[in-house]
């Protein structure tokens, strides 16, 4: 495949090989939490009933490691070194790709071990693993490896932009390299909450080397992590939006300095605000809750930079090709891009999903949705949707662009095709989860009628809705697989890695944006104020510890 | 930094409805007493949590006209008691532990919907204004039989 060394690859081959392992990685890890996916909509709307070997729960477990932790993951990991590397000179110092390979190897390690503790019914505790259920210690420590070896492929890309700082003094680093650091360090940050939990919580107790864990500061260990992990993912979408959307379209960015102050934002709000995930447990004070509720709502303002921004690059665009009045820009867009078509999808369903989530994170309003199905139809709209769609339009010009292929006219249709099937798939399913769970049906839970409770019975042909629903994003999920397929057998050709220039009028960002001492202090005194006063209370005045229970 | 004018006026706009939802929620948070569940910290030990008052005894107490304290325990998988019965308009106020893993308590068709944490007492206040059986379940996975994790509220 990549054996002549062709002149037309976007980076250096080296680097396409580390990022195509990732990316191949991600949909591999979709196709198998897809598989469990359709399982559970079709158990849980009771069209089918699985075989006495195979627990609903360990399927839902399956799905959500492979889903919400691997397949973001790998992508992320992928699509941040492939952009960097195009930023920074198009080639990885070999310290960055040897830190991205090792942090590929760790990763793999996990979701490997992770995956077969899983199959073994040995960590059936759902992708949160809520204390006291106890797992097996290697399911632990499978996450572990994930998570640092997530760290090694963060400090890869942070070397690299160093090195490319050093060598342009004074000159603005490139937006998509800045954007990549600012999220992986964001990640860095969070996942130091989860790391504490595994490392000196759950795997010492998980060996028995201490009989009981706490439980209430393991959970707000996990949500210090749990909520930022949903920003990882989002942000490499909007990076996209910013970035790559505005060349595809035939624009220039909107503002780079603005959009660097996004990312600073949401660098700074994205970590103190678990809480809002703890509303309706005990062991918090009303305080510490509502005030995590407005760090939480801190992140509207970035997002509504965002939105204005998108918008504004469209109109610029469109005003450039010559478009008239008040909306002519709306139909100067390549719709029929799946490069632009499918990561624009994504960004129509975020307006619906940001308002679900405004929703969720109301403080005393959550108890209407909290644990219901409600929830998870929010986040099968943001990052099954949002993110998920942008990350297949990503997808598409891709891998041409590092195979040294064309994304040709029928798989560009293949995929528009694509998209809407997960659009049509998703509708169905993340809408009757939505209305459903406001009747009260809850999340994470098998068929059951509630011995014929006439409540239960109500939400039955919304079940049935969602089965269908999964079923259609399934069959998604295989002609996605079959474009992948298709874009490796493309013919040879020079695919564009797009990146959005600055407008030649645009005045450069801020020196405060670039010093990075000075945001990470920001970071930490915002966690200190949000965290420090609960968490030396959860310390100090400890609950009773709980020792291990397998419930499954 | 410039920003465009049209961007100021969309910031100004969302940040200005962002802060008058906050100071409702605020207020009818700390003004109106329509908290979160479990408002001050209450432990007690998973293990021995039964031997001792008020997990000792779960069920309906009267603690005034028409208002009550119901003791519930939640396990893997059901609650106790797994029945109340109440009358119509009994302001009934939740004490709520759980003594193994981490359980929901969602009383359907209420906004009653809190979580069971061993170790923690949890604490939430509803009254019933309308007769009939209302279903209530365990919304956090608990284990294999997690589904089956009910009771009932009989208001009459």
């Amino acid at each position: 495949m990549l054996t002549n060394g062709t002149p037309e690859l976007q980076i250096d081959r080296k680097d396409s090989r580390l990022v195509l392992a990732h990316i191949l990685f991600a949909f591999g890890a979709l196709f198998l939490g897809g598989i469990a996916g359709l399982l559970q909509g079709l158990v849980r709307g009771g069209v089918v009933k699985l075989p006495a070997e195979i627990g609903y729960y360990q399927l839902l477990t399956a799905h959500g490691v492979l889903m919400a932790l691997i397949f973001t993951t790998y992508f992320i990991i992928g699509f941040l070194i492939s952009g960097v590397s195009k930023t920074t000179g198009g080639k990885l110092l070999p310290i960055s790709r040897h830190l991205g390979w090792l942090g590929y190897g760790l990763m793999s390690t996990g979701t490997v071990v992770g995956t077969i503790c899983i199959l073994l019914n040995q960590a059936t505790v759902l992708y949160t693993f809520y204390a006291p259920m106890k797992a097996s210690p290697y399911f632990y420590i499978a996450l572990a490896l994930v998570v640092v070896g997530s760290w090694m492929s963060g400090f890869g890309m942070f070397y690299q932009f160093g090195y490319w700082k050093k060598l342009h003094k004074g000159k603005v680093t490139p937006l998509f390299a800045f954007m990549a650091v600012t999220t992986m360090l964001m990640w860095i940050v969070a996942t130091l909450g989860v790391a504490a939990e595994v490392l000196l919580q759950l795997i010492p107790w998980s060996f028995g080397w201490v009989d009981t864990v706490n439980v209430m500061l393991s959970r707000t260990l996990f949500w210090f992590f749990g909520h930022p992990l949903v920003y990882f993912w989002l942000l490499p979408a909007y990076m996209c939006w910013y970035v790559v959307i505005p060349k595809i379209i035939g624009g220039k960015l909107f503002s780079d300095a603005l959009a660097r102050l996004a990312f600073i934002l949401f660098l700074l709000f994205s970590i103190p605000v678990g809480f809002h995930h703890q509303l309706m447990e005990p062991g918090i004070s009303p305080f510490w809750k509502f005030l995590q509720v407005i760090l939480t709502f801190m992140v509207i303002v970035p997002s509504l930079m965002t939105a204005f921004s998108l918008f504004a690059t469209f109109e610029q665009a469109g005003r450039a090709l010559g478009a008239k009045g008040l909306f002519g820009w709306f139909r100067k867009m390549p719709w029929s891009d799946v490069r632009f078509f499918a990561p624009f999808a994504g960004m129509l369903t975020f307006i619906p999903a940001g308002a679900g989530g405004i929703i969720n994170a109301s403080n005393q309003m959550n108890a209407v949705v909290h644990n219901t199905l409600f929830i998870t139809g929010h986040f099968h709209l943001t990052v099954a949707t949002t993110v998920a769609l942008t990350f297949f339009g990503v997808t598409y010009w891709l891998i041409p662009a590092l195979t040294g292929r064309k994304l040709t006219a029928r798989i560009n249709k293949l995929g528009m095709i694509q998209t809407v099937v997960w659009l049509v798939g998703m509708f169905f399913m993340s809408g009757a989860m939505h209305t459903v769970g406001l009747l009260g049906s809850p999340r994470r839970t098998a068929y059951t009628t509630y011995e014929n409770h006439p409540d239960a019975f109500l939400w039955m042909p919304y079940h049935v809705a969602m089965a269908i629903g999964g079923t259609i994003l399934f069959i998604g999920i295989l002609l996605l697989i079959v474009n992948i397929v298709l874009l490796f057998r493309a013919p040879r050709g020079q695919e564009e890695f797009p990146i959005a220039e600055a407008n030649a009028s645009a005045e450069a960002a801020p020196r405060l944006f670039e010093r990075w001492g000075v945001l990470i202090s920001l970071v930490v005194v915002l966690v200190l104020i949000a965290y420090m006063v609960p968490v030396l209370d959860m310390i100090n005045n400890p609950v009773p510890g709980s020792k291990g229970f397998v419930t499954w | 930094m410039h920003m465009h004018r049209l961007e100021k006026w969309w910031l100004v706009f969302g940040i200005s409805m962002l802060a008058i939802f906050l100071l409702v929620l605020g207020t009818a948070t700390f003004a109106m007493g329509v908290t979160p569940p479990g408002e001050h910290r209450h432990t007690v030990n998973p293990e021995t949590v039964t031997q001792n008052e008020p997990f000792d005894k779960p069920g309906l107490r009267q603690v005034g006209d028409n208002e009550y304290e119901a003791v519930i325990l939640a396990f893997v998988f059901g609650y106790s008691p797994d029945r109340i019965e109440l009358p119509v308009g009994a302001k009934v106020n939740f004490v709520l532990t759980s003594t193994d893993v981490v359980h929901g308590f969602h009383i359907i068709g209420t906004n009653v919907n809190m979580m069971a944490v061993p170790g923690e007492v949890n604490h939430t206040s509803y009254t019933f204004k309308e007769p009939g059986e209302y279903l209530v379940l365990c919304n956090e996975y608990c284990g294999a039989a997690h589904e089956q994790m009910q009771m009932r509220i009989i208001v009459k």
